[in-house]
């Protein structure tokens, strides 16, 4: 028993655990950052699963045909913003159900990705480089996670903090955090709601095309249809796990990324847990979180933002 | 009245379409069922390469239809069922999970000769094909088992199916036998195809200290994880190569091409039969990729065992087998264990301490 | 010049006769183009997507085996959304229902029971199916946890619970160790209506009479009106004295009573064992069913076989015309799209305002 729980910390707490969960967590911390603004401004856009899967496909042809991840990178993006760009004009031009748009949008994506990403099946490209500096990689912990990695872990760490800076720390971000939770008010004082919403759900579709395009770019880097394994609804599920907050996020990310990891990482280690429970795990860990912190809020609701959902269409 | 056009045009189109495929029905239509998107770059990409080679064989005499990531659930019947109905006269469904709906399908229309791989149930029309994986599976094993320094090889795999077991203890026999302390580490990650999964059990296999992978599933994310970390790995299903150019070591290829081409033109012949085919190395089934990133004695071995696999003078499975718990398993073929154990295989020999789930 | 959404006095009912139509035209017009583009010729394409399936009776009852599911569960999802409430899981109640009723069908395998059996396991897929909704609804009443997640995750494990089932305890023991369970007796399964000709059963029978007892509860029951009134006017209804969290509880239960029960017909019937890919997404292409149909049960029976038949004709496109699964489903979110921007256009008019200056922004 004891010697299980050694074995056990041994691995949690090894570096190159670290990394293998930092890598799995990014496209998650990508995709559910983008999903938060999106959230905080009071629109909610399922079709993350959608977005991401079109950023996929469109990355890795433009990586494939271009010779530059960068240049596939920028495909992605734009592939979700695309994809985004349609929810938008839908929710907020014809005041149609976010739902189903949503869904409808998820659904969408799946095929258009399909299609797209035919003819690149089978092809290989030259994954993301990883960082080299001469003195400060070969640091003993730090070293490789700090300095070790590719860019797009480097872009989702300093995404969330500007997101973070943007929301608390500037004018922009209050006004969107005010359209979130009461769009009537902020009509009244003037802002143009539907505008920094479109904004907003055009930023969660470039996060959630660019969280996509990493998989075929960066993590494995070939592209297979329906690569994304639902990675975006456990985003969807991480941005209510973190109550909306973006530290939140960051924690619930990796922490989503190291269950899926021990899921495999425990099985050589014999403890007879029965496999599908540990891949379950994060889909539990969800609803008991859901459960618990919307409990801490009292019977009234969620630390959502109280539009978040509602349609608005601005009287006149 | 422009609405009538439009509906006169498409009739008319569509009997066009109809003339023209019939035109055609002097070709043996054959259709393909897959699992998955024939870009898996594993199973179902060597199954339509084997449907490539039969057309290139027979050229001129048939004419292929397969439909990709089709569902093991009701609507591989129906698909199954379409292929019948539209003047297809041999089928091939390439995964176990299609077995009942062949078998229904086969019970309606007696006249098209249907073909389950990797099942196990028959009808007058319907037969069944596998390839002896575990051969070389085997061969792998003995080089593992001479290359590996850590004396950890990390293995992936799918479901605790008996193909899977039966593979897993292969490559521990084929193991041991160069290398008696070889331990496994394995990895389930309950898909057959799922990159993003495969490349995390490869990086957390490597983690705890395995310099082999080995796999049972179907994408190269683990060959391309063993290529960036410098560690040796054998593909599967199909060639890797391109994936790990200078890591990769062989990969267990499946070769349909020629079966295929056999029964295709047995049903030309009309000597058609309903049989059980389970081909290995030495029906050509089974190949190995060339033998890479190994030293020379290393290679010489495995094509000496590959040799006398063929010849049938070696058998992977030969007696006494003893499981984990230290039992010796009955041997029922003799001086080998037969078919049946084999494809019914529920057991880890000894050396293997992992339990196997769900039992 | 600005083009703006404004709410219409009233609902426009020559658009809301109109809209699905609207939506259906656009599409086909639009995949008309997508075909072109794709270098297929759009007519041929069009006649098999949708009037190839129609021309055999085998299609036919091929549609609507197809559509029974998506007709049971959307039905459900129906009552919910029209209350708000918003039910995705129903892919897992879906599964826990087929597993639930699947339990019988095991247990009984090889023995001599009686006819008893198929009604008993289609109440206990009902059953299973209503507890697994009532989770999330419980989760929303109580700790106010947004039920759109938490049904969401609990499909996924509904999913793997039913694999650990199929591939474990339940296996036949027949089977080789594969992961299915031993095909269900005859007692088991559900009957087919046209033996010979094709896959029609009774569930498709009992699809029917669920719709026609869905819409009189959502017309003519208090329980219609209470649903009808908490999605359209949540103040009013409270103020009525009707509860939302009792709501949420009863629409919950019965929207996966329904899924459940679908899931045990499907496994029952068309597939006759429980394995591991049992569903293709039924859960979640009945909620664009649900929408389709405009969350009306009739409908939803209608969007339900167009929906049937684009997947029938879309696998036929496949065979004849070698055109990519994919395509079905962009299809779909395509006309879900027109049907929902369609829809909206009911309730509100876009206008074209000249240059309006806007309210000045906050100094």
């Amino acid at each position: 028993m004891l010697e299980t729980l050694s074995n056990v910390l041994h691995l949690i707490f090894s570096v190159s655990f670290i990394l293998t969960v930092v890598t799995a967590s990014t496209p998650l911390l990508l995709a559910s950052s983008g999903e938060l603004v999106v959230e905080r401004s009071g629109v909610l856009n399922l079709g993350v699963e959608g977005m991401m899967i079109v950023g996929a496909a469109c990355g890795f042809g433009g990586a494939y045909l271009s010779g530059s991840i960068f240049v596939g990178a920028l495909c992605g993006i734009f592939a979700g913003v695309a994809l985004s760009a349609i929810f938008g004009i839908l929710t907020l031009g014809l005041a149609v159900n976010q739902v189903a748009t949503g869904l409808a949008l998820t659904i969408f994506g799946v095929g258009l990705s399909g299609l797209i990403g035919a003819g690149f099946v089978g092809e290989k490209i030259v994954p993301a480089a990883h960082l080299n500096l001469p003195v400060l990689t070969s640091l003993p912990v730090v070293g490789r996670i700090l300095f070790g990695e590719d860019a797009f872990i480097y872009v989702s760490m300093a995404l969330i903090i500007a997101i973070w800076l943007f929301l608390y720390r500037t004018r922009a971000g209050l006004v969107l955090r005010a359209v979130g939770d009461n769009h009537a008010s902020a009509h009244a004082l003037g802002y143009p709601v539907l505008r920094i919403r479109m904004l907003a759900v055009l930023f969660g579709g470039a996060c959630a095309g660019l969280a996509g395009a990493y998989l075929p770019l960066a993590y494995t880097p070939f592209f297979i249809p329906g690569m994304t394994s639902g990675r975006g609804w456990i985003a969807l599920a991480l941005v209510v796990f973190a109550s909306w907050q973006p530290g939140r996020l960051v924690i619930g990310a990796y922490l989503f990324g190291a269950v899926s990891i021990l899921g495999l990482a425990l099985q050589p280690l014999q403890l007879g847990i029965p496999q599908q429970v540990m891949n379950s795990l994060p889909y539990l860990a969800t609803v008991i979180v859901l459960v618990l912190i919307s409990r801490t809020r009292g019977t009234a609701g969620s630390a959502a933002p109280a539009s978040l959902g509602t349609v608005f269409v601005p009287d006149r | 009245m422009r609405k009538w056009n439009i509906v006169a045009v498409a009739a008319a189109l569509a009997i066009a379409a109809v003339t023209i495929h019939a035109y055609a029905a002097d070709k043996l239509k054959v259709g393909f069922i897959y699992v998955g998107p024939i870009g898996d770059l594993g199973w179902s990409y060597q199954h339509d390469l084997g449907r490539k080679a039969m057309e290139k064989a027979l050229a001129g005499k048939v004419e292929t239809t397969y439909l990709e990531n089709v569902p093991e659930g009701a609507d591989a019947e129906r698909s199954i069922e379409q292929l019948a109905r539209t003047g297809h006269k041999l089928i091939f469904t390439t995964s176990f999970g299609f077995m009942d709906a062949t078998l229904k399908v086969a019970n309606k229309y007696p006249n098209v000769f249907f073909e389950h791989a990797t099942g196990f149930k028959r009808a007058k029309n319907m037969s069944t094909y596998a390839a002896r994986f575990y051969e070389g599976r085997y061969i792998q094993g003995q080089i593992a088992g001479k290359m590996t320094k850590s004396n950890i090889i990390g293995y992936i795999v799918s479901f605790p199916i008996p193909e899977v077991i039966s593979n897993i203890n292969a490559t521990m026999l084929g193991a041991q036998s160069v290398n008696p302390n070889v331990k496994f580490k394995i990895i389930w990650v309950n898909s057959w195809f799922d990159p993003g999964k495969e490349a995390d059990a490869a990086k957390t296999l490597i983690d705890q200290g395995a310099d082999i992978l080995t796999q049972h599933t179907d994408s190269p994310a683990a060959t391309q994880i063993g290529s960036q970390r410098n560690i040796y790995t054998f593909g599967e299903s199909s060639d890797m190569i391109k994936f790990g150019p200078k890591t990769q070591l062989t990969a267990d290829t499946d070769y349909w091409g020629g079966y295929y081409t056999k029964r295709a033109q047995d049903v030309l012949e009309g000597k058609w039969k309903s049989e059980d085919t389970w081909g290995g190395l030495d029906s050509g089934m089974v190949v190995m990729a060339p033998y890479t990133n190994m030293p020379d004695d290393v290679k010489k071995m495995a094509e000496a065992t590959q040799a006398a696999i063929k010849s049938g003078e070696l058998h992977p499975f030969k007696c006494p087998i003893t499981d984990q718990d230290g039992k010796t398993v009955e041997c029922k073929g003799g001086t080998h264990l037969d078919a049946g154990q084999i494809l019914s295989m529920n057991f880890y020999v000894k050396g293997i301490d992992d339990k196997i789930p769900g039992k | 010049m600005q083009l703006v959404l404004e709410r219409r006095a009233e609902r426009s009912t020559m658009i809301a006769v109109a809209s699905p139509l609207i939506a259906v035209a656009l599409t086909i017009v639009t995949f008309a183009i997508l075909f072109a583009i794709m270098g297929k010729n759009p007519i041929e394409a069009l006649y098999i997507y949708f009037i190839e399936p129609l021309t055999d009776p085998f299609s036919l009852q091929e549609i609507a085996v197809k559509a029974t599911p998506l007709v049971l569960i959307a039905v459900g999802l129906a009552l919910c959304y029209i209350a708000n409430i918003w039910n995705i899981g129903a892919e897992g109640q879906f599964l826990v229902g087929a597993v639930c009723g699947s339990w019988l069908a095991v247990r009984t395998n090889g023995t001599d029971v009686g006819y008893w059996v198929l009604p008993a396991m289609l109440i206990l897929g009902t059953l299973g199916g209503a507890i697994y909704g009532l989770i999330p609804a419980i989760c929303r009443v109580y700790f106010g946890a947004s039920e759109i997640l938490t049904s969401l995750m609990l499909v996924y494990v509904a999913n793997l619970g039913m694999d650990y089932m199929v591939r474990g305890p339940w296996r036949d023991p027949a089977g080789l160790n594969f992961p299915t369970t031993a095909a269900f007796d005859p007692v088991a399964s559900v009957p087919t209506l046209l033996e010979g000709t094709g896959r029609l059963h009774a569930g498709s029978i009992i699809a029917l009479v669920v719709v026609m007892l869905i819409t009189v509860l959502l017309g003519r029951t208090i329980m219609g009106f209470e649903i009808r009134l908490v999605g359209a006017a949540p103040r009013a209804a409270r103020f009525s004295g009707f509860s939302a969290d009792r709501l949420v509880l009863i629409t919950f239960a019965v929207s996966g009573a329904l899924a459940g029960l679908a899931g045990i017909i499907e496994v029952a019937g068309p597939i006759g064992h429980l394995d591991p890919g049992v569903s293709s997404g039924y859960g979640f292409t009945a909620i664009i069913v649900a929408f389709l149909g405009r969350l009306n049960p009739v409908g939803i029976l209608m969007a339900g076989l167009f929906l049937a038949l684009t997947f029938i004709g879309g696998e036929g496109a496949q065979i004849s015309m070698k055109v990519p699964l994919d395509l079905t489903k962009v299809f779909q979110g395509i006309l879900l799209f027109y049907v929902l921007a369609c829809d909206s256009l009911i309730v509100y008019r876009l206008r074209l305002l000249r240059s309006v200056k806007a309210a000045p922004a906050h100094a």
